[in-house]
């Protein structure tokens, strides 16, 4: 914590205080210039006691809206405020570039510095460093060229390289600066560029506008016939329009899909605000006879995928995303399941829902292309009716079309 | 304003809540309170209400509620009949204009207290539809052609329960507060200040329960402060004898008047099927 400013000092701080806002927004926190000013305004006008404890609270009240996002701010105050940085091996959710830099800058000696610039300059580490992610297929342990764990190339954990960037796992030589977990890099991945924005203008098209719940708009027309008929007013309502598309979103977690997962949550992340009856569930490569709704608690909450096809009406929308990778048997065999004893086979739990509800579509994240080449992927469109999609912008808003189209 | 918030005799507030609130009290900024379901967020307002003296106004929201109804509202229809009618108070348009919260707020002769209770209940569009309303603490009456503005801002809390997102531009105008669940230091202060005679053993020992219960794995709803303080107020009504609730027995895991913890008849049964099971074991 730093020592409180005194009285007069307000403006000077106002200088870290601006560091700490652009510290905040590169940390992914979306604070805007108006909290900012707020910030400002509540110190000058004396909200608080002069105590680091209240200002960092004042500071948290005005900058952070989510609580999700909590986490995030302690640790940008800690950076900010302390001087030091977390260690390494700590997680962290989000690692800009600048910070890294900073890092280096900051921390490293002079003859670190020279070993570093042997290797070329910062970009062309990251560079380098984002292709070897790419070519790598698998783990990969010692070496020294590809990222894996305890090999003496730049890359990876456990490096003896002064400019190893750390890539998950435990440091062992305390020399790794942060950690990258692999995961970050899934930001980079240009051909997957779907937004949170974008998913929404597709999932518009979803919108189904109809009439429902308590009468609370006049019925012009209504009221005229009426009035002309009785020989009186007669004053007719009508209930407001509504967005009514009922969605069902079926999420596959875990295994093949973990590369996935940043475009599955923003689809997810989009959905939610976009319709009012909107449930999800998840599965692992495919459906059996439960789902679960919380990823933590996936062994202990289970929900009978039964009594979904009770609850949920006919008229839902069933939306499933995964990458239909797997084993033939996972789909075809019962005991096919990678995770558990399975009774029935998952043909039969997909089938269920492609029979009980009208309108159902599969979206898969890997190319279109490569489809053709998994077996499983085949016979999962297959029971789909070939409505499998590429989560692409183009394949969602096919998605929405077919699944909008009246069913007959 | 001098006067600041530190909890009221009945409400325990912990430090970064009261920065918060004296925050948004000194600033005149809406406070937007999160938090689980049973933590306080209602009641904070009340309890601000009292602490600065000041009147409260009460907004709850419904799913069908219209960011217009905080305004006012245009009886057209009731205007239509009287004319049809032919009253003499068809005449002027003010007679069918019902103010709303905001209205009563902006115009009241004391500096009030404005809670908006469940903001996410309200469609989407309801927080977008008041930026204006609650930026500049003015509203415009196209019917007759009155503005009407606060002659001071009044002091706005704003619950949400996290059922939708709310929009950014909303969330800018705001100071954020998350209640967290309480931890049992805290908790323990909540007890002795609604019930400041309990015996020590009891609330430690109907703590532990509680939080046992919390900790279950499954379970649809999870007993919150509220509950706890239902429960406890049972269990002194009942004269419940300590020994009772330190009869850890796990085959007695369903603790004594459980409907006032447990809200749902699927995890009562899912404690005694943990009772059941934890009974088989010990055979």
């Amino acid at each position: 914590m730093p020592s409180w400013p005194g009285a007069r000092t307000v403006e000077r701080f106002a200088k870290v205080l601006l560091n700490f806002f652009e510290e905040l927004r590169s940390a992914g926190i979306r604070a805007s210039l108006k909290e900012h000013l707020t910030l400002l305004e509540a110190l000058d006008s004396d909200v608080i006691e002069r105590r680091p404890e209240d200002f960092y609270y004042l500071a948290r009240a005005t900058y952070v809206k989510d609580e999700g996002l909590l986490d995030r701010f302690d640790q940008v105050f800690q950076k900010v405020f302390n001087g030091v940085f977390s260690e390494p091996g700590e997680e962290q959710a989000t690692i800009p570039e600048e910070w890294l830099r900073a890092v280096t800058e900051k921390f490293l000696t002079e003859e670190e510095r020279a070993a570093i610039e042997e290797l070329g300059d910062w970009d062309e580490i990251m560079e380098t460093l984002k292709k070897r992610l790419e070519e790598q297929e698998g783990r990969h342990e010692g070496g020294n060229k590809w990222i894996g764990t305890g090999g003496t190339s730049p890359f990876g954990h456990s490096g003896y390289n002064p400019a190893g960037v750390r890539m998950g796992g435990k440091s062992r030589n305390r020399r790794a600066i942060k950690v990258w977990e692999k995961r970050e890099f899934a930001n980079l991945d240009s051909s997957l560029d779907l937004g949170t924005r974008n998913i929404k203008v597709a999932l518009r098209r979803l919108r189904r506008f109809a009439r429902e719940g308590a009468a609370d708009e006049l019925d012009l027309d209504a009221t005229i016939r009426g009035t002309a008929k009785q020989g009186w007013l007669d004053i007719r309502m009508r209930p407001e329009r509504h967005n009514a598309v009922k969605l069902l979103l079926f999420l596959d977690v875990g295994g093949s899909m973990d590369d996935h997962v940043k475009v599955t949550e923003e689809l997810f992340s989009a959905a939610t605000s976009e319709f009012k009856n909107m449930e999800f569930y998840y599965f692992h490569n495919c459906l059996y006879e439960s789902v679960w709704k919380d990823n933590s608690r996936r062994w202990n909450e289970r929900i009978p995928t039964w009594d979904l096809l009770h609850k949920f009406g006919h008229d839902y929308k069933i939306v499933f995303v995964g990458d239909a990778a797997m084993s033939p048997y996972e789909i075809a065999w019962e005991g096919g399941s990678v995770e558990h004893m399975n009774e029935e086979p998952g043909e039969v739990w997909l089938k269920r829902v492609v029979d009980t509800y009208p309108a159902v579509a599969w979206l898969n994240p890997k190319p279109e292309r490569a489809w053709e080449y998994s077996q499983s992927t085949q016979m999962i469109r297959q029971i789909m009716d070939d409505r499998m999609y590429p989560l692409t912008l183009d394949g969602l808003e096919d998605a929405m079309r077919a699944l909008s189209r009246k069913q007959g | 304003m001098t006067q600041r918030f530190s909890g009221t005799e009945n409400y325990v507030a912990t430090d970064d809540l009261k920065v918060a609130v004296n925050a948004a009290v000194t600033l005149r900024r809406p406070l937007l309170v999160k938090g689980e379901p049973g933590t306080g967020k209602t009641v904070l307002a009340h309890e601000i209400a009292k602490a600065i003296d000041a009147p409260l106004i009460e907004w709850g929201v419904k799913s069908t509620t219209k960011a217009q109804q905080g305004l006012y509202e245009y009886d057209a229809v009731a205007r239509l009949r009287d004319g049809q009618l032919g009253d003499e108070r068809v005449h002027d348009i003010s007679n069918y204009i019902r103010k709303g919260k905001l209205w009563e707020a902006f115009t009241s002769p004391e500096l009030p207290v404005l809670l908006i209770d469940e903001i996410d209940k309200a469609d989407i569009e309801f927080p977008n539809d008041l930026l204006q309303e609650l930026d500049r603490m003015e509203f415009d009456v196209y019917e007759t052609g009155e503005r009407v503005a606060a002659k001071e801002r009044p002091i706005v809390v704003i619950t949400s329960n996290n059922e939708k997102e709310l929009p950014d531009a909303f969330l800018r105008r705001c100071f954020f507060h998350y209640i967290k669940f309480p931890d049992g230091e805290t908790m323990r202060e909540i007890i002795e200040v609604h019930f400041p005679d309990i015996q020590k053993r009891l609330v430690s020992e109907a703590l532990e329960i509680f939080y046992k219960v919390r900790e279950v794995p499954g379970l649809k709803k999870k007993p919150s402060t509220s509950e706890l303080l239902d429960w406890l107020k049972l269990l002194l009504v009942e004269d419940m004898p300590l020994d009772v609730l330190q009869d850890r027995d796990p085959t007695k895991a369903i603790p004594p008047l459980h409907g006032a913890l447990l809200k749902n008849e699927q995890d009562v049964m899912l404690l005694e099927r943990l009772a059941f099971m934890a009974r088989r074991e010990n055979r």
